[in-house]
């Protein structure tokens, strides 16, 4: 592959920031692996070429800014985040044709930062799935084994970075959306603390879950965007005003593990996990404590019914969001329609995919009268005894770690007859959207029996990315390295 | 948990989504076993715990009342399925 698409984001960064390559010299590069990988890959669902060929050049003109932290670094974002008059579609039929007439927070200030986006990455429609197989348009593959999914909702985001199709993405993540894909893919993912990044601008589907978070192929790259996207922001009455600490700063505290405690609970690792993905996990944990941390055992008692929780809450939050699409301002309008009523339901009904429908009926009956209370109430009743379980823990330990998934990624068409067999992959990463805390996927080695990348989760405090990432930037150090694929 | 074709189809009607029978059985029986899930919940006694719908503190957050125009009419307009140049257009309703 071409040696700069090799590179970190803090490689080219820095390459950039010194005149060593110029901005177009970046795009270029970026333009032609895209172009190389992706009848392959299939990651994105549009390149924005000639936008980024243009501001490279303009760019190029004004010099490298050093107020401007990825003065010229070629950055994908997922296409649930609106990016002004660019296509915004969310991998649906129904925002097909749909150009925002703003900009998401996020991708606002990745601009502002000096970004060249030149690309919006494929996903789960509207955000729903765990494999990147429910956009309405094609499926993603896994660019380490293309027979295989590369996890979602956010799998073309982390296809294109494994890929080296660009040197950053912004994924979302509402029950493990980040930190899933991230793991297929061999790459870094972190999802913050739930109002940490604004969500202005991100297409809802789980208010009270969703956040929009970095997959880079480093820790180090990974603390960069965070600093960038994270932040108050008047916009999201749900963002919190906190100051943003210098993540990238904070790596360099920080030469081992001494001093740290890190929590394996029980029902992440007594059970479930495949052999190779256990082996790879207990390894990175063992690195740890060789690198001084101290692990403890530690219980997250109500694991088992976080499925259960998130199911009911995130689809019921979902159908609500998902009302506005109902043909009148914008998306799909069904033409054969005889009445208004009859428009918003043809609109609907041929506008979204299958799995979205399932998921907007099961909401809507959780939230319908009888059962609100046996559904809903219930629910978020048990999701703050979630979030005190792992309050519980977090005040015994500076971090929480287990696996991603218990397995590596699965063949394409392998889970899409059961959903809830689909849905059980989530387990051990929906309890950090139900408790609202930061949490993130490290890349550990590749599984002795796929060969198929580990991901390790490693889950923090509320508003202590920093640790977080100190730990995961340590760790990373001794690790096997993942490398890339060969494409 | 049984859930019938009915009541999906009540459902479906709320969520304004209009399902073949044939897809109606289909999620009937997938909400029936997603659902039977579920209610591994009454194992619990949430009796005195509040319910959490949101993980941060804030409600209500407020602002001043004061108006802001961020968007032009035409910008609002721009991706209308039918407009006049001043209104979303609708078909009739009475």
């Amino acid at each position: 592959m071409p040696e700069l698409s090799a590179l970190t984001l803090s490689q080219v960064r820095a390459k950039l920031a010194d005149k060593s390559i110029s901005a177009v010299e970046a795009t270029e590069a970026a333009l032609a692996r895209i172009a190389a990988t992706e009848p392959k890959v299939q990651a994105l669902l549009s390149v924005q070429a000639e936008e980024a060929r243009a501001l490279a050049k303009a760019l190029d003109a004004a010099g490298p800014d050093p107020a401007q932290p990825l003065w010229g670094v070629p950055l994908v974002v997922k296409d649930v985040l609106a990016t002004k008059g660019v296509p915004t579609t969310c991998a649906s039929k129904m925002l097909e044709n749909f150009r925002p007439v703003y900009d998401a927070t996020a991708v606002a200030k990745l601009k502002e930062a000096g970004a060249v986006l030149v690309g919006k990455a494929n996903m789960d429609e509207f955000a729903m799935g765990s494999t990147t197989e429910n956009s309405a348009y094609f499926a993603t593959k896994n660019p380490w084994d293309l027979s295989r999914v590369p996890g979602g909702s956010s799998g073309g985001s982390g296809a294109a970075i494994a890929a080296c199709q660009a040197y950053g993405a912004l994924g979302t993540d509402t029950g493990g959306s980040i930190r899933l894909p991230a793991s297929f893919c061999g790459i870094v993912g972190v999802k913050p603390t739930y109002g940490r990044v604004s969500r202005f601008g991100m297409v809802a589907f789980g208010s009270s879950l969703d956040q929009i978070g970095p997959m880079t192929r480093t820790v180090e790259d990974a603390a960069r965007l965070l600093g960038v996207i994270a932040g108050h922001d008047t916009k999201d009455s749900t963002s919190v005003d906190v100051p943003v600490p210098d993540y990238v700063g904070a790596l360099a505290k920080r030469r081992d593990l001494k001093g740290l405690t890190i929590g394996l609970p029980a029902e992440y690792w007594d059970e479930g996990l495949s052999p190779e993905v256990a082996e790879a996990c207990a390894a990175a944990v063992k690195q740890a404590e060789e690198l001084g941390a101290k692990t403890k055992r530690v219980n997250l008692k109500l694991s088992q019914y976080a499925i259960a929780v998130y199911y009911i809450i995130a689809t019921a939050e979902a159908s609500s969001n998902l009302a506005r699409f109902d043909g009148v301002r914008y998306g799909y309008r069904d033409t054969d329609a005889s009445s208004l009523i009859d428009m918003y339901v043809k609109s609907r009904t041929r506008g979204f995919g299958e799995e979205v429908q399932r998921r907007i009926i099961l909401g809507t009956y959780v939230l319908s009268s009888g059962y609100y209370d046996a559904y809903y109430r219930k629910a978020a009743q048990v999701r703050r005894l979630l979030r005190q379980d792992f309050e519980a823990a977090l005040a015994e330990c500076d971090v929480l770690m287990g696996a991603v998934c218990p397995t590596t990624a699965f063949k394409v068409g392998q889970m899409t007859s059961d959903p809830l067999q689909m849905y059980l992959m989530d387990i051990f990463t929906i309890s950090t959207n139900l408790a609202g805390l930061p949490g993130m996927s490290l890349p550990v080695g590749l599984g002795r029996e796929s060969g198929m990348p580990v991901g390790l989760q490693i889950t923090g405090r509320a508003f202590d990315e920093a640790t977080m990432l100190q730990l995961a930037h340590v760790l990373e150090q001794s690790v096997p390295a993942t490398g890339t694929p060969a494409l | 948990m049984k859930i019938s074709s009915e009541e999906v189809a009540k459902v479906a009607r709320l969520s304004r989504l209009d399902l073949t029978q044939e897809k109606t059985d289909q999620y009937a029986a997938q909400l029936g076993d997603i659902l039977g899930y579920m209610d591994k919940l009454s194992e619990l006694d949430t009796a005195n715990v509040e319910p959490m719908y949101t993980p941060v503190n804030q409600v209500s957050v407020m602002r001043d009342d004061v108006v802001v125009n961020d968007y032009s009419r035409e910008d609002i307009l721009k991706n209308a399925p039918e407009t006049d140049g001043a209104f979303f257009i609708v078909p009739r309703i009475v």
